[in-house]
C-alpha cells in the first residue's frame, strides 16, 4: 500500500491541518500579549454553551453552507466558480424585490417566492460567465470574479437610488413587510415551549433549506444521470464528450446551480437576518465558501461539517472582539490561517502525514 | 475575629468591584475601525479622555459585519455595561429593536436624532452651520474665487455638510464657484486618501485654491495633496490643523468627543433624549497666521448670529435640496 486509506485522508488531513493553524493562531495571540488559553474557552463559551451562541453560529454556518456547496458543485465539473461573493449579492436583489413588491400572505409563501428570486437571480449572474467560459472559451475564474465588482456595482446602484426610501442615510431599501419575516430560532423555540432559548440570535428556517440543500446536492452529485455527466465532464472533458456528453450544456447547467445556490444564501442574510437589503450583507461568504469546499472535499457531508467550523470560528471571533482587547484585524488573520492551512496548503500537510502514516501503519 | 474582618473586608471589596465592573461604559465603533482619524477616533479620544480623567475602565468593540451590532449591542447590555455609546446612523435600526428590551441600561448614539424611546439619548450635530462658517473662511481666504468640496460616501448627511459649505461661501462672495465631488457610494469611500487626493488634484485644475475634506479618512489624503500642491484645505470631525501646520486653513469641528465624554461622565445618570452636540471652526497656532482677525471676526459674528437665531442655514435634510450647490 502505498497511499493513506481514505478515512485518514478524509479525516487527519484536515484535522492535522487545524492543528497546525491553531498552534500557529495560540503563538500570535501570545505574542500580542493575551493568553490563547483564555482567548479559546471565550470562544468556545460564548459559542457552544449559550443558546445564543449557537443561533449566531448556525446563522453564518448556513451562508457557508450554501456559497460552500455552490463551489463543490462547480469543483465537480472542474470549474472554479470564484464569483459567489457577486452572485450572492444578485441574489440579494432577487430577494429584496419579492419581497418588497409582492404581497404575501404569509412567511412560508414567500420564502419559496424569495428562493425562487435569489436562485434565479444568482443563475443569470453565473450563467453568464458561464456562457462566456463555454462558448468563447474565456477564462471561468477571471470572469467569475470580474462579477462580482460588475455585482457590487449593480447592487450599489440599486441601493443609492431606486429602492433606498428617501431621505435615509444607510445605502439599503426599506424595511421587508413582516409577513415576509423568517421565523427564527427564537420562534421556534418558544412554540415549543423554551423561553429565552435562542435570544435575539438571527438564525432561521433558512438553515434547514441549506441542510435540505445538502442532501439534493448529495443526490444530484452521486445519484442522478446529471451528476455522472457533471462529473464525467470534471475528470476528463475530451472523454466526456467523446461518450456523448455536450460539454456547452454542462458547463452551463452545472453554473447556474452554483449560482442559484450562492444566491439562496441571501434569503438567510437578507430575508430572515436584515430584513432589508444592505450593502456588504455577502460578508465575504462568497469567498469562505471555496476554504468550505476545499476543506469539506466538495462532498456536502464534508462542507456541512466545514461550515459549522467556519461558523464557530466567526461567532468565537466576535466573542473576542466583545470581551479581550485582541484587535479586529488580528482576529481576521486567525480566521485567515485556518483558511489558508485547511484549504490552500492541505497538499503540503498531506504530504509528510501520508509517509508518517504509512511508517506508522507497516510498523 | 481579626481573620473575620479581613474576610468581610475582601468581601465588601469584592463587592465594590464587582459593581464598579457592572457600572463599566461601553462603546461601539461602527466598521469603518476605531482609528479613522476622524469620526471613529473622535469618539474613542472621548472614552480614552474619560478614562484617562476617572481611571475608569470601558469596553469597546469594533464591528466586522452587519449581523454583530445587534449582537454587540445585547451582549454588553447583559453583562451589565451602562450606558452604551454607539458612533454612527447605522446604529438606529438595531438600537430600536434592542434598547426595549434592557430599560435599565442608558444608550447614546451618535448621529442619529430621530428615535424617541425612554433609555436613548441621540445625539445629532448642526453640520450644516459648522460648514458654513468654514465656508465663510474658505471663500474670504480664496483668491480664484473657486474652491473645493470633497466628500466621502455619498449620504444626505455629507450633501448636508456640502450644502452648508456652500452657502457659506456663497454667502461671502455671491460670485464664487463652488465644485463638489463625492470620493464613492460606498463606505470603502470613508478610507479612500488615494482617490481623495486625485479628486483635489481634479479640483485644484479647475481654479480651486481651498479644498473642504468632509471624508473621514479619505481627507487625510485630501489635506496631503492640498499642502503638497500648495493651496489651503479644510479638514474635518477632529481638529485635523496640525496635520500641515500652515497650510490646513481651519478644521470644521464636530465634538463627537465631548458627546461620548459627557456619556461616559453621566453614567447611569445619562439624560435620554434628543440633543444636538456641538460644531465649531477650529483656531489654533498651526493656522493663526493663515486667519486675519478680518476674516474671524466675520465668522464669529455668524457664529453668533446662527446661535440667536437670526442667521438660517438651509439643512439638505430637511428637504433633499440646496439652494447653494448641486452634487
Amino acid at each position: 500500500m502505498d497511499v493513506m486509506p481514505k478515512w485518514a485522508d478524509v479525516v487527519l488531513v484536515p484535522l492535522f491541518s487545524l492543528v497546525l493553524a491553531a498552534f500557529l493562531s495560540a503563538l500570535l495571540i501570545l505574542a500580542i500579549g493575551e493568553s490563547p488559553g483564555e482567548a479559546l474557552k471565550l470562544m468556545v463559551e460564548g459559542t457552544l454553551l449559550r443558546s445564543a451562541g449557537w443561533g449566531y453560529m448556525l446563522y453564518y454556518t448556513t451562508n457557508f453552507i450554501f456559497t460552500g456547496l455552490a463551489v463543490s458543485i462547480a469543483f465537480h465539473a472542474s470549474l472554479f466558480n470564484i464569483g459567489g461573493e457577486g452572485q450572492a449579492m444578485m441574489g440579494g436583489l432577487g430577494v429584496s424585490l419579492v419581497c418588497l413588491f409582492i404581497p404575501w400572505p404569509h412567511w412560508s409563501l414567500a420564502i419559496i417566492g424569495a428562493s425562487v428570486g435569489a436562485a434565479v437571480f444568482g443563475m443569470i449572474w453565473a450563467g453568464l460567465p458561464a456562457y462566456l467560459q463555454a462558448k468563447r472559451g474565456s477564462h471561468i475564474v477571471i470572469t467569475t470574479i470580474m462579477f462580482n465588482f460588475i455585482a457590487a456595482g449593480v447592487l450599489n446602484f440599486f441601493l443609492v437610488g431606486a429602492l433606498k426610501p428617501k431621505g435615509s442615510m444607510d445605502p439599503a431599501t426599506a424595511n421587508f413587510p413582516a409577513s415576509t419575516h423568517l421565523p427564527t430560532f427564537e420562534d421556534m423555540a418558544q412554540l415549543l415551549g423554551f423561553e429565552k432559548m435562542f435570544r435575539s440570535a438571527p438564525a432561521n428556517v433558512s438553515f434547514f433549506i441549506a441542510l435540505m440543500a445538502c442532501v439534493a446536492v448529495w443526490y444530484l452529485i452521486w445519484r442522478s444521470p446529471l451528476g455522472y455527466e457533471i462529473r464525467a465532464l470534471g475528470k476528463s472533458g475530451p472523454a466526456a464528450r467523446y461518450a456523448g456528453v455536450g460539454s456547452v450544456k454542462i458547463i452551463m447547467i452545472t453554473m447556474m446551480i452554483s449560482g442559484a445556490l450562492c444566491g439562496l444564501m441571501a434569503i438567510n442574510t437578507t430575508q430572515g437576518e436584515s430584513e432589508r437589503l444592505i450593502l456588504n450583507f455577502t460578508e465575504g461568504a462568497g469567498f469562505i465558501g471555496i476554504a468550505v469546499a476545499l476543506m469539506g472535499r466538495s462532498h456536502p457531508l464534508g462542507v456541512l461539517l466545514a461550515a459549522l467550523l467556519f461558523g464557530f470560528l466567526y461567532q468565537g471571533g466576535a466573542e473576542l472582539a466583545l470581551w479581550t482587547k485582541i484587535p479586529r484585524e488580528l482576529i481576521i488573520v486567525i480566521q485567515a490561517l485556518v483558511i489558508l492551512f485547511t484549504g490552500a496548503l492541505t497538499m503540503m500537510v498531506r504530504a509528510p502525514l501520508e509517509r508518517l502514516f504509512l511508517m506508522a501503519w507497516r510498523g | 475575629m481579626s481573620f473575620m474582618k479581613s474576610i468581610l473586608g475582601s468581601v465588601a471589596a469584592l463587592a465594590l468591584t464587582t459593581t464598579a465592573a457592572l457600572a463599566d461604559p461601553a462603546i461601539i465603533f461602527d466598521l469603518g475601525g476605531k482609528f479613522d482619524k476622524s469620526f471613529n477616533e473622535a469618539a474613542f479620544k472621548g472614552a480614552e479622555r474619560w478614562a484617562d480623567e476617572t481611571g475608569g475602565s470601558f469596553r469597546e468593540i469594533e464591528l466586522q459585519n452587519e449581523a454583530q451590532r445587534e449582537q454587540a449591542l445585547r451582549r454588553f447590555a447583559e453583562a451589565g455595561s451602562n450606558p452604551i455609546v454607539m458612533a454612527g446612523f447605522a446604529f438606529a435600526d438595531a438600537l430600536s429593536k434592542v434598547a426595549p428590551d434592557y430599560p435599565d441600561t442608558k444608550f447614546a448614539v451618535i448621529d442619529v436624532n430621530w428615535l424617541s424611546m425612554p433609555n436613548v439619548r441621540g445625539i445629532g450635530f448642526n453640520e450644516h452651520e459648522g460648514s458654513y462658517l468654514v465656508g465663510m473662511m474658505a471663500a474670504q481666504a480664496s483668491e480664484t474665487g473657486v474652491v473645493g468640496f470633497v466628500g466621502g460616501m455619498d449620504i444626505p448627511l455629507i450633501r448636508r455638510f456640502g450644502c452648508g459649505y456652500a452657502q457659506g461661501v456663497k454667502a461671502v462672495n455671491p460670485n464664487a464657484t463652488v465644485i463638489a465631488n463625492m470620493t464613492g457610494t460606498t463606505p470603502a469611500a470613508w478610507n479612500d486618501p488615494v482617490k481623495g487626493s486625485e479628486l483635489t488634484k481634479a479640483q485644484i485644475s479647475q481654479g480651486a485654491d481651498v479644498v473642504f475634506a468632509a471624508a473621514g479618512g479619505t481627507g487625510v489624503g485630501v489635506l496631503q495633496t492640498a499642502a503638497d500642491e500648495g493651496i489651503l484645505s479644510i479638514g474635518v470631525d477632529s481638529n485635523q490643523n496640525y496635520l500641515h501646520p500652515g497650510k490646513v486653513l481651519t478644521s470644521m469641528l464636530k465634538r463627537v468627543d465631548i458627546a461620548v465624554y459627557e456619556a461616559f461622565t453621566a453614567g447611569n445618570n445619562l439624560e435620554t433624549g434628543n440633543f444636538m452636540g456641538a460644531v465649531g471652526f477650529a483656531m489654533d497656532e498651526h493656522n493663526a497666521s493663515l486667519v486675519s482677525s478680518d476674516m474671524q471676526a466675520k465668522v464669529e459674528s455668524a457664529e453668533a448670529a446662527i446661535s440667536s437665531g437670526s442667521l438660517s442655514v438651509h439643512n439638505y435634510t430637511d428637504d433633499e435640496t440646496c439652494p447653494a450647490v448641486s452634487f
